[in-house]
């Protein structure tokens, strides 16, 4: 299916509003939508026959600084049946990022969903288990923020110079 | 400096760095924590299971991971995209050539040069990568076996796999780490004889891989051990993100190098095995271990096809310089870009954002297949036995390196 069809499937489904912005210089092309809707979102996205992305590749947290003030949670989705991929963006706040879970639809976003809430401190509402994933469950801060300073001593340990 | 605190023990340090998530006093009548690793030979690695069991049977298991974390992404935001591939070899340390060649086409697209590059490094960068991939599978096979309890083969696949080995040292210097696909060419070309030998190599290692199949997969205790545990049913499958032989032990025909045709795969002619429950349910970690050693098939094949291009068609010539197309200034436009490919683990993705100032990724995320694959563990393992959780572990073929990134 090509990226207006998916585009004017959602806009038919939850009006022209949902849609905050498209980024057709992606690739694959991405949707950027409100973060509030994004369980919906996907679950027509997931559930719907011919759109059908039944495979949820990658979660990516990124931020976009403290200038910005703002953090992003991408999604990278393809259909296996159908071989179209998709990327839809939320964009967060950066004093407290939250965004629902996806672990509903895909149990794959547990895992995923716990990296991006370890490096980012993105909290995922409605995660079953949100806990820290690869860092020390007592580790201070979120190491991939752009402003993160990483605490000089760990365990009497120094960290770095 | 002699005199400098270099650590404070405490007792209490392994509680709050990597607490439990069971409480020994909410567990029921007859159950227990046990603790397997992080140092374990069958957690291949350094990964910490918190398993919970009712005598024999499994209740639950908790992987515990970060162990090897070295904070790759963290690492590729301030280094320049070539920069950062050593530390991308340094991921999937067992087939970092598979992840270099991801790495690079991702790059090499943003760029938009993936059509200028000259055939000859296409075809070289698939025979190093199928090496690789055999190499990686042979670990996995050998290890496996070991795992289950069977001592020979692991030595057996040691010794294949140090050919290979010798073969990409010869090429790019290095036995594991190689550094050698950069972004829009190679290191070196093939050093004067490379194919030769290669073809050797592939007929020397076609009756190995008969006898091991022999000798391992139609063992009646390795089947006994493999057959109908941990049955993966595809649909479970798809919905926890797996990928590569794992997906394709559960019966689904899904493999990058022919759904996306990348790099110099669309003109080769190899096949794509599928589990078909042939000892037991479809999915179960026998049809993952027989995906695997088919693939090895298939890799000797794809790499015998490509030498015979690499001795004919794109044969060695003069004034072939790999570096002819390597960038001077890799500054892509400002983009989202994410790409993938078929590691021998399973689909290895890069997620970079490019801000189209500077030579360094904005971001770059690294999808790493074990990590994915292995989030099944708990789902599959609950239920069974001990013994059947390390043969479903070994039959993920996790490299933590890869988990932790």
């Amino acid at each position: 299916m090509k990226f207006e069809e998916i585009i004017s499937n959602l806009t038919s489904k939850f009006g022209e509003e949902f849609i905050v912005a498209l980024h057709e210089n992606a690739s694959p092309k991405c949707i950027e939508i409100n973060a509030n809707g994004l369980v919906e979102a996907m679950q027509y996205l997931h559930g719907t026959e011919k759109l059908y992305f039944d495979s949820l590749s990658c979660i990516t947290g990124l931020d976009n600084g403290v200038e910005a003030g703002t953090m992003e949670v991408i999604y990278n989705l393809y259909s296996i049946p159908y071989g179209h991929h998709l990327m839809i963006k939320v964009k967060l706040g950066r004093e407290q990022p939250t965004v629902d879970s996806l672990t509903s639809i895909w149990k794959t976003a547990d895992w995923q969903e716990r990296e991006v809430f370890d490096l980012y401190g993105v909290h995922f509402e409605n995660h079953p288990d949100l806990r820290r994933i690869l860092l020390p469950a007592d580790w201070e801060g979120f190491p991939l923020r752009k402003d993160y300073e990483h605490q000089t001593y760990y365990r009497g340990i120094k960290v770095a110079e | 400096m002699a005199n400098e605190v270099q650590y404070i023990f405490d007792n209490q340090n392994l509680q709050k760095s990597e607490p439990q998530k069971f409480n020994p006093e909410d567990l029921k009548r007859e159950e227990m924590i046990i603790n397997i690793g992080p140092q374990h030979p069958s957690t291949h690695g350094v990964l910490r299971l918190e398993v919970i069991t009712s005598g024999e049977e499994i209740v639950d298991v908790v992987p515990h991971l970060g162990y090897l974390h070295r904070c790759f992404e963290k690492h590729a935001e301030s280094l320049p995209y070539n920069q950062t591939l050593p530390f991308v070899d340094r991921m999937d340390y067992l087939a970092a050539m598979n992840s270099e060649h991801a790495f690079v086409m991702g790059v090499e697209r943003m760029l938009g040069i993936e059509n200028t590059i000259d055939k000859r490094v296409e075809y070289i960068r698939v025979v190093v990568a199928e090496l690789n991939r055999l190499a990686s599978h042979f670990i996995a096979l050998g290890t496996y076996a070991m795992d289950i309890g069977a001592i020979t083969p692991f030595p057996w696949m040691l010794r294949d796999r140090e050919h290979i080995l010798r073969l990409l040292e010869w090429a790019s210097g290095a036995r594991m780490l190689y550094n050698y696909i950069w972004v829009g060419g190679l290191f070196y070309d093939l050093p004067v004889g490379f194919e030769e030998r290669c073809l050797e190599f592939c007929q020397y290692i076609k009756p190995k891989l008969k006898e091991f199949e022999e000798l391992v997969l139609q063992n009646k205790i390795f089947v006994d051990r493999t057959a109908n545990v941990g049955v993966l049913p595809v649909g479970l499958a798809i919905n926890y993100g797996i990928t590569g032989p794992m997906l394709r032990g559960s019966g689904l025909k899904f493999d990058l190098r022919k759904v996306d045709a990348y790099s110099v795969y669309p003109e080769i002619d190899f096949d794509i095995p599928v589990g078909k429950g042939e000892m037991g349910a479809i999915g179960d970690c026998w049809d993952r271990t027989w995906v695997r050693m088919e693939e090895c098939h298939q890799s000797v094949k794809i790499i015998e096809q490509c030498l015979t291009k690499l001795t004919g068609e794109h044969k060695r010539t003069r004034d072939f310089d790999p570096r002819a197309t390597v960038p001077k200034k890799i500054r892509p436009k400002a983009q989202d870009f994410y790409v993938r490919a078929e590691n021998p683990k399973g689909e290895t993705g890069f997620f970079f954002r490019a801000d189209g100032r500077s030579d360094i990724p904005y971001r770059c995320k690294a999808r790493g297949a074990s990590f994915v694959n292995l989030s099944v563990l708990g789902e599959l393992s609950k239920g069974g036995l001990i013994a059947d959780m390390i043969a479903i572990l070994g039959s993920i073929d996790i490299v933590l390196g890869e988990v932790d990134r």
